[in-house]
């Protein structure tokens, strides 16, 4: 392509005019100066505002009344920029958990109860294999019916209200809020904004750390991501703080005291990201956090039906969708374990009894274990995994019709079979706690991994959250444990 | 203001190709044989992604805060009968700075070397805008300024007079309101007459800098042409070199400046598309 014309030197030679223009660039930057680059950027600058200047007529007098204005210093203000903000995000959470009831018990009650014996049915009638209608139906169809029933309705409640607090302009608020306590933690300001992204999922939101432009911020908003809960994570969040935590109150108390629970342990990961930004800017990741500015952009009323429908299709149904994916191989696989026996004993029964030890001294268990185990791929299937295993591990007998089987998912079903389980609010309160503090899912250590092109901060950022899930619901054990002693 | 699409029947208008969304063919994902490549820039939630997302009927996620799209994004449209290949670029400030999101936009509209570049513009915040304006200006001949927002400027009674805009930058300027599809033929329009040669633009370039540095640009530009002729924006390199840009200085090092050369920008960037592709499908 260079060598086309008359007055092209010869191939070999352009190095050397490559490196004739670098040293006359070089000369002449001597003679002009460095004031160069400000040179050229001021005239852009004369030249945009003249060009402007002649443009644009701005309004006579300005409008007294600034309606944007007087929304930021509300929501940005010292005293109550926090408080709106932990009072916005209970309401959403509580009219996610209140309004996803209903739904959910429906949808339980269609494809557990109506839809699974019919099936049951005509598996026997056209007469499959046991072991293929055990494959089939009682584990890829029911923990896809879990997923389903357990997933679907907080989802599509929670995605659409977010996307309208994005899309009427909040979220930059929100940063603006925390990015001060970024800045006094070593980090980027731009974090929050990554953060914010990980709410939705931590893969996207490590890829949208590229906005920050310090090698050494932008790795620390890598590693601290994770700590931003994300879309599989929220469900179980949400269903283990409906059961457990809301149980606790009287009923119509139940729903803000859930929704409560769950903004607290969201909170807890925005607490433990400012930690582990501050711990690591001052060992590994040492250095001065670089200013930036963030531009508060006007408040836009929210395209509501557009936004309703691009959170359904795009968010949910995506979402949805993956869990599927990954629920289908799970189930099978959970089936499997649970029926294939040594010696009289299934695989998964010597898994889980290996595990309890280990889990109990975490206030946990070997079926939660074994569940993030099998979640690896994706945290969306914790939960129907945590309950096919408990039933299994419980004596099948009194809730289905063989093992790995699930009847009934109205939440009362739900709260007794765990509790036969063996679960305690303790174990509720440190499955909420690891489910927020453990290893990224495998897409998301793949795209850290694609990201940062280091498989030692890889490692870091998978195994660091997972050392800490483990440390916070260690101690939380043996304190809680501690004072029932006590009590 | 021109930007209503409402064109009462009968109106000569309403027959006027550009008032036809009809002649609009939303392609998707599809970009096979395309015959021009349109990218958008601009200052970050300026629209861009708003309007891609008209243009290839796409749903790029959206949303009201800078920092949203941090890697290209591709699509395709069909508009007079030619087909469109747009990337939709990270917003940026300035085509001067060194984060990665900035780099892949300045990257795409230097190497990527597409046909037509819109530059989308917030008619609320001109000033700082025109900034971004005339640097992307600085590189390349061919672009339509879309001056985005404009029913967010009407609400705060501030009025733009694009035909001085248009005059003063030397290339087409189309208000629009891109949330709600205002000023999007009209922009089709201008993006179709600017490709095919019809719109010739004379974009606005810095004319007014010190005396010494216009002959330092000079010499550079003379060697730069020697040893890399047919280069396009040869003048914005010799400024990037002056200035001490080290992308710039590494391009011409390991001879990466030829390919600014090369007829096919879909060619240039692989590890760029692969990059989002990953992202797209992680």
């Amino acid at each position: 392509m260079l060598n086309t014309g008359q007055m092209n030197p010869p191939d070999n030679a352009l190095p050397n005019a490559a490196q004739d223009i670098l040293d006359t660039a070089n000369r002449l930057r001597w003679e002009v100066g460095n004031s160069a680059h400000e040179k050229i950027v001021e005239t852009i600058y004369t030249d945009a505002a003249r060009i402007a200047d002649r443009a644009v007529v701005y309004p006579d007098t300005p409008p007294r009344f600034n309606l944007d204005r007087t929304i930021d210093h509300l929501v940005t203000s010292r005293i109550w920029g926090f408080p709106l903000m932990i009072l916005l995000f209970t309401l959403v959470f509580w009219i996610t958990i209140v309004g996803a009831n209903y739904p959910s018990a429906f949808l339980s009650w269609l494809l557990l109860d109506e839809v699974y014996p019919l099936l049951k049915e005509g598996s026997a009638f056209i007469g499959l294999p046991w072991w293929l209608d055990g494959l089939l139906l009682d584990g890829m169809y029911l923990a896809t019916a879990w997923v389903i029933a357990v997933m679907l309705p907080p989802m599509a409640i929670f995605f659409p209200l977010f996307t309208l607090l994005e899309d009427f302009g909040y979220l930059p608020r929100v940063a603006f809020n925390l990015d001060n306590i970024f800045k006094k933690s070593g980090a980027h300001g731009k974090q929050s904004l990554s953060m914010m992204m990980g709410f939705g999922c931590n893969a996207a939101g490590v890829v949208s750390t590229r906005v920050i432009d310090s090698p050494r911020e932008r790795l620390i908003a890598i590693i601290t991501n994770n700590f931003a809960l994300c879309n599989g994570r929220w469900p179980t969040q949400i269903l283990i703080a409906t059961l457990f935590v809301g149980a606790l109150v009287p009923a119509y108390l139940g729903g803000i005291i859930s929704a409560l629970a769950v903004v607290g342990v969201a909170m807890l990961g925005v607490l433990m990201s400012f930690a582990v930004s501050w711990s690591l800017s001052r060992t590994w990741l040492k250095g001065e956090a670089s200013t930036f500015s963030l531009e508060l952009p006007p408040y836009r009323p929210p395209r509501f039906w557009q936004t309703i429908y691009t959170s359904l299709i795009d968010r949910t149904i995506y979402v949805l969708w993956r869990a599927i994916v990954f629920a289908l191989p799970a189930g099978a696989a959970i089936w499997l374990i649970a029926n294939i026996t040594i010696g009289g004993t299934s695989l998964a029964a010597y898994m889980v009894n290996f595990l309890n030890p280990l889990g109990l001294i975490f206030g946990l268990n070997g079926v939660i274990l074994l569940a993030y185990v099998v979640a690896i791929p994706a945290n969306e299937i914790v939960i129907p995994t945590v309950l096919m295993l408990t039933v299994l591990m419980t004596g099948a007998s009194q809730y289905g019709a063989g093992a790995g089987v699930m009847f009934e998912a109205s939440h009362q079903e739900t709260m007794t079979l765990l509790q036969a389980g063996g679960w305690t609010l303790l174990t509720a309160v440190n499955l909420m706690l690891f489910s927020l503090l453990h290893n990224p899912c495998s897409t998301t250590i793949y795209t850290i991994y694609k990201e940062t092109g280091s498989r030692r901060w890889t490692t870091v950022a998978a195994l660091l959250p997972l050392v800490m899930g483990f440390a916070v619901t260690f101690i939380v054990a043996q304190v809680w444990r501690l004072f029932s002693l006590m009590g | 203001m021109t930007t209503s699409v409402k064109i009462p029947a009968g109106h000569n208008c309403a027959t006027c190709p550009a008032h036809n969304l009809g002649n609009l063919t939303k392609l998707g994902i599809n970009m096979e044989n395309w015959d021009y490549v349109v990218a958008l820039a601009g200052n970050p939630n300026t629209g861009k992604s708003t309007i891609f997302n008209a243009l290839t009927g796409l749903r790029q996620h959206t949303g009201n805060w800078p920092g949203k799209t941090v890697t290209r994004a591709e699509g395709g449209f069909e508009f007079g009968g030619h087909r469109y290949k747009i990337v939709d670029l990270p917003g940026t400030y300035s085509l001067l700075s060194t984060s990665l999101d900035e780099e892949v936009a300045r990257n795409f509209i230097l190497f990527g070397q597409p046909d037509v570049t819109i530059i989308v513009a917030d008619a609320t915040r001109l000033e700082r805008n025109l900034n971004l304006v005339l640097q992307v200006l600085e590189i390349t001949d061919r672009a339509v300024v879309a001056l985005n927002l404009m029913d967010e400027a009407r609400r705060h009674g501030i009025t733009v007079d694009e035909r001085s805009l248009a005059r003063d930058l030397g290339v087409p300027v189309i208000p629009t309101a891109a949330r709600s599809r205002q000023g999007v033929p009209e922009l089709l329009q201008a993006v179709n007459d600017v490709a095919t040669g019809e719109y010739v633009c004379k974009p606005h370039r810095i004319k007014n800098e010190p005396p010494a540095l216009k002959s330092a640009i000079r010499a550079l530009v003379e060697q730069l042409e020697i040893a890399f002729p047919g280069l396009p924006n040869v003048r914005w390199v010799a400024l990037r070199l002056l200035d001490g840009d080290q992308r710039i200085i590494e391009a011409v090092k390991r001879g990466e400046l030829g390919d600014l050369t090369r007829d096919d920008p879909g060619q240039t960037n692989g590890d760029l598309v692969l990059q989002l592709q990953e992202v797209q499908h992680a």
